[in-house]
């Protein structure tokens, strides 16, 4: 058997073996220290299984890879439909490799409800590498409403201060948001018969849905408000500092790391792949909400006097990058825009395993309760360091890559967008920098502070995979691109003549 | 002597003579009671019941009774099946057994089969008798089960009296609370008015098209020529289905009436008679083509929807919550019935069957909760099941998360189907209205999913263990959950079929239903 049939099992192995590995918790006695172990071993499976993906991948064509499609449902004609390219298989590899470091980092963290905790981590895993995954818009829809009840739960059960607000909020927000695709996905079936992504997208291709130029600009409407909430874009952020800052760590890192991708992966794929013309005739509009985002967001960073809020903020900002890179239709804008997720992936995920491991040693984020840090907690100040280059764009970590990227798509679309879209990168080191100096620099400023234990094993273990990725990645940026370009390329091809077709 | 029986011999002669004629009575044939065999089992067991209850002591009698009371609903049941082997109208034209009406007798009876199980521990822990309460039950279940297959109006009305009668009387079953009298006097003093109400809808009818036959209606009404007076004909009989089925602007009665009743007697009357009522509404609606029926329709759907969901949004007491999210529901219904016949009566008979799964749950544990004189019901009361009693916790939540209409449950589905007909029928409005109260009733739902993992239990509500029966019933809804949100295809296409055989020609409809019963 070779290893391109193995794929598709693979695939669905990958998918699914968290959420097995969730339900087999249920069957553990109550032993904590059983189920961590066991909850670790199942994340690292599925992190190893996910490295055949990437390995195995073709990069020379477009097509979707390791293909899986059955029949699930006859009526409605629902399908079994997996599948992964480029773009995709990335986002699973980086929820794959976050996964096991949520475990270690929440290993003494959370001691209430720890099954519950687990399963609850594990089968949120399996929901977002499912949104990855499917091409069928049932089955990613129903992996996309699956990620809520988890991440909700997560922060309402475990996290802190107004964690009930925080945790109704967020399902709100993204479940308000969410209907809207649904009914867009059921018009698309009521008009073409069919879930099948690829399916629909040659329909809408070759003209044959009925109705659809009149209602083309609702459809990618209700996909990109669904999106938009979830990444979050300016005006739709309010729920995020909020989540982020309740959260437990875990619920943080998976949230900041991988959640807020499932909106821009999906305003990639749906938006761009299924309303080109729409996407484009958005464009400037949508761009400049981003730019919004980035600017705004930064500001906003700046003058936090709670770290994981400061953390939160620079997320909108960053994944204002990812928008405008996306909108900009240049094949670095776009190269760009997914390097941004990944590395912001890796980065804030990386800030906020930090911040909650002050928060587990101190039970405060407020930066005005720490300084000089860096004397007692050396180790512990040095990986802050460089995740928080990384996060700030430094050349050859793996920042620098996907902002430089982005920025000179937005040049090439419009300069003022580029000139602006750079003032986020200032800010980004204002802000980050400003706080790694209030926290670590100088004389300790509180006495508890002098006796704060540095990293130990367990807590290097878990921080030295996000400083490697990050050198790697800003090193070896092709290993990733290599796959990336060839899928952006894909989706840029057929913008590009979908814009010529409507003459703009 | 002799005389005698010579004149008795010769005694038709001399009638003959006389030219006097005693109309004979035909008896119907076998196969005509085959096509009521579920009523008539129900009925059996019923008056079996009533009989065998005052030879029982009152404290042995809730187990044996509730037996017997479910046996008779297996039974009846299993003569549903027998049922379907006799397609075709019966009592001259009165009944008629075909895929529609088999849909709605296995719904129907397998709800009160439900009910019946999630009664057993409740009648136990409020004292009350159980005698009356399985009969009237039993009873109840025959008046819907005559909803769904009668196709007279007459006979329509005389089902629905049965069934409401017997859930008047259920709800003030909790006698030593007052709520429980106040909601069955209001239940009745309303549910007469609506029916007065369709009784004369009926009567208008008749005198519109002359007959109270649907297929006669609907043969005139399709003749091109319609009265005017059927237009309130049609607009009486929505007002008397409409409060059956708890749909705004006739909803007023229900969250006080859910709120008094006893909770296994809410699960069955949010589902059981509003699905038999439902079955009555598409029959006139769609069977019958009532004219000018599409803004009634559309008015009382968009209405529900909105006053339901609003309405739950600030209640504080769990089975008013349920009440008025039933509301909604009956809202969301109503779309299907505004969309084009065909998609909407499949798609609201698979709402009918997915609601009734998680609804009829939901109650089964909100009755095991309550405790003795349904004290808990508030929903602070359910504050950290999720600790104290994580299966139940975790179970309620997925009955939730069907009713706020989450994938891999019926209830998504359900709302599936009623979305992609109403998009179908380009009723962009009414669709845009239901997305945006989903939206809205998600909040609601998941405050009781946040009270129960989210915050503390409080120590005095008792947790106690789930007796076999009541886990049992869950452990039936949960399936059945689960089985239409993971492969709805089947009961999709029995409903599409049977909805083909309710809306094709007469003629054809004979065969048409023999057709649905003869494909696996």
């Amino acid at each position: 058997m070779n290893m391109e049939s193995l794929g598709p099992i693979v695939l669905s192995l990958v998918t699914f073996i968290p959420a097995a590995g969730g339900l087999l918790i249920l069957l553990i006695p109550r032993r904590d220290r059983d189920i961590k172990l066991f909850a670790l071993v199942i994340s690292v499976l599925a992190f190893v299984a996910s490295l055949h993906l990437p390995v195995h991948l073709h990069r020379d064509h477009n097509l979707f890879k390791f293909e899986i499609d059955k029949v699930w449902i006859t009526t409605p004609n629902i399908h079994y439909h997996m599948g992964i390219d480029g773009i995709s298989v990335w986002l699973v590899v980086l929820t794959t490799f976050l996964t096991p470091l949520c475990v270690l980092i929440s290993w003494t963290s959370i001691h209430d409800r720890v099954k519950e905790f687990f399963i609850l981590l594990l089968i949120l895993e399996t929901a977002l590498i499912g949104v990855f995954t499917s091409l069928d818009l049932f089955l990613f829809y129903f992996f996309y409403e699956a990620t809520l009840i988890p991440m909700a739960l997560l922060i309402g059960m475990y996290g802190h201060g107004r964690k009930v607000y925080a945790a109704v909020k967020f399902f709100l927000f993204t479940m308000i948001g969410s209907m809207f695709m649904l009914a867009a996905i059921v018009w698309l079936y009521a008009k073409t018969g069919s879930f099948d992504f690829v399916v629909i997208q040659n329909a809408i291709r070759s003209g044959s849905v009925p109705g659809f130029e009149s209602a083309s600009l609702w459809l990618f409407l209700g996909f990109f408000i669904a999106f938009a909430v979830k990444v979050p874009l300016f005006p739709f952020h309010t729920w995020l500092p909020d989540a982020h800052v309740e959260a437990p760590t875990a619920g943080s890192v998976l949230l900041a790391g991988v959640l807020l991708k499932m909106g821009t992966y999906g305003m990639l794929r749906f938006n761009i792949g299924l309303f080109p013309a729409q996407a484009h005739r958005n464009a400037p509009w949508i761009m400049i909400l981003a730019l919004i985002g980035i600017i705004y967001g930064a500001l906003v960073s700046l003058v936090q006097p709670n770290m994981k809020k400061l953390i939160a903020y620079s997320s909108i900002s960053h994944l204002g990058f990812v928008v405008l890179g996306i909108f900009s239709f240049t094949t670095a804008g776009l190269n760009g825009a997914v390097f941004v997720m990944l590395a912001h992936g890796v980065a804030t995920g990386g800030l906020f395993m930090l911040a909650g491991i002050l928060y587990e040693r101190r039970h405060t984020y407020e930066i005005i309760d720490f300084g000089g840090l860096a004397t007692p907690m050396p180790k512990y100040a040095t990986f802050f360091l460089v995740t928080v280059l990384a996060s700030v764009g430094l050349p050859l970590l793996n920042g620098f890559i996907g902002e430089f990227l982005v920025l000179s798509g937005a040049f090439q679309a419009r300069p003022i967008y580029g000139i602006l879209a750079a003032t986020g990168v200032i800010w980004s080191a204002c802000y980050l920098l400003w706080m790694y100096q209030r926290v670590f620099f100088g004389k300790v400023t509180h006495e508890v502070n002098a006796t704060l234990p540095d990293l130990n094993l367990r807590e290097k273990a878990a921080l030295a995979p996000v400083a490697i990725a990050a050198l790697v990645m800003g090193v070896a940026p092709l290993v990733w691109l290599s796959a990336i370009d060839p899928a952006v390329q894909a989706a840029l091809g057929f913008t590009q003549l979908a814009s010529r077709m409507v003459g703009q | 002597m002799t005389t005698l029986a010579a004149l008795a011999h010769s005694f038709p002669a001399l009638l003959a003579q006389a030219q006097i004629r005693i109309p004979t009575f035909q008896s119907p044939p076998l196969a005509d009671y085959m096509r009521i065999l579920p009523e008539l089992v129900l009925s059996l067991f019923g008056m079996l019941i009533m009989i065998v209850d005052p030879l029982l002591d009152e404290e042995s009698s809730h187990e044996s009774l509730g037996t017997i009371a479910l046996i008779g609903t297996l039974a009846a049941l299993a003569s549903t099946f027998w049922m379907a082997q006799y397609p075709g109208t019966a009592f001259s034209n009165m009944v008629r057994v075909e895929g529609f009406s088999i849909f709605f007798h296995f719904l129907v009876i397998a709800i009160s089969a439900v009910a019946v199980l999630s009664s057993f521990e409740y009648l136990r822990v409020q004292r009350i008798r159980a005698g009356e309460y399985y009969g009237l039950i039993l009873f109840g279940t025959v008046g819907m089960c005559l909803m769904s297959s009668a196709i007279e109006l007459v006979l329509i009305f005389i089902a629905l009296e049965i069934s409401s009668i017997s859930t008047y009387i259920l709800a003030g079953f909790r006698r030593r609370d007052a709520a429980s009298s106040e909601s069955s006097l209001k239940y009745f003093l309303l549910g007469s008015f609506a029916t007065a109400f369709f009784l004369y809808g009926v009567a208008l009818m008749f005198g519109a098209t002359g007959s109270t036959s649907i297929d006669a209606i609907s043969e005139v009404l399709r003749s091109g020529n319609v009265p005017v007076l059927a237009y309130v004909a049609t607009a009486f009989i929505f007002v008397g289905l409409g409060f059956k089925v708890a749909s705004a602007p006739f909803h007023v009665w229900t969250p006080d009436v859910y709120e008094g009743a006893p909770a296994p007697v809410v699960g069955l009357m949010s589902t059981g008679p509003k699905a038999a009522a439902f079955a009555v509404l598409l029959r006139v609606m769609f069977e019958a083509n009532v004219p000018g029926r599409f803004w009634l329709i559309w008015v009382s759907a968009a209405l529900s929807m909105t006053l339901g969901n609003v309405g739950a949004l600030v209640q504080d007491n769990v089975k008013r919550l349920l009440a008025y999210s039933s509301i909604a529901h009956a809202g969301y219904l109503l779309v299907a019935l505004a969309a084009q016949p065909e998609l909407g009566t499949s798609a609201a008979m698979f709402y009918t069957a997915a609601y009734a799964a998680m609804n009829v749950g939901a109650f089964a544990i909100v009755s095991h909760l309550a405790n003795a004189g349904e004290k808990y019901v508030a929903l602070e009361d359910y504050a950290g099941l999720g600790k104290s009693s994580p299966v139940l916790a975790a179970t309620l939540t997925f009955f939730l998360m069907s009713l706020i209409g989450i994938p891999i449950t019926g209830g998504f589905f359900a709302k599936f189907y009623v979305l992609s007909a109403a998009l179908k029928s380009n009723l962009v409005g009414l669709t845009l209205i239901l997305v945006l109260n989903s939206a809205l009733a998600a909040y609601y739902y998941l405050r009781i999913i946040v009270m129960m993992y989210m915050r503390e239990p409080r120590g005095e509500v008792p947790v106690t263990r789930i007796p076999a029966a009541a886990a049992i019933a869950i452990a039936v809804c949960v399936a059945a959950t689960l089985y239409l949100g993971v492969l709805p295809g089947r009961v999709l296409d029995y409903s599409v079929r049977s909805a083909r055989g309710l809306l094709s020609d007469r003629p054809e409809s004979t065969t048409s239903s023999a057709a649905v019963l003869s494909r696996p």
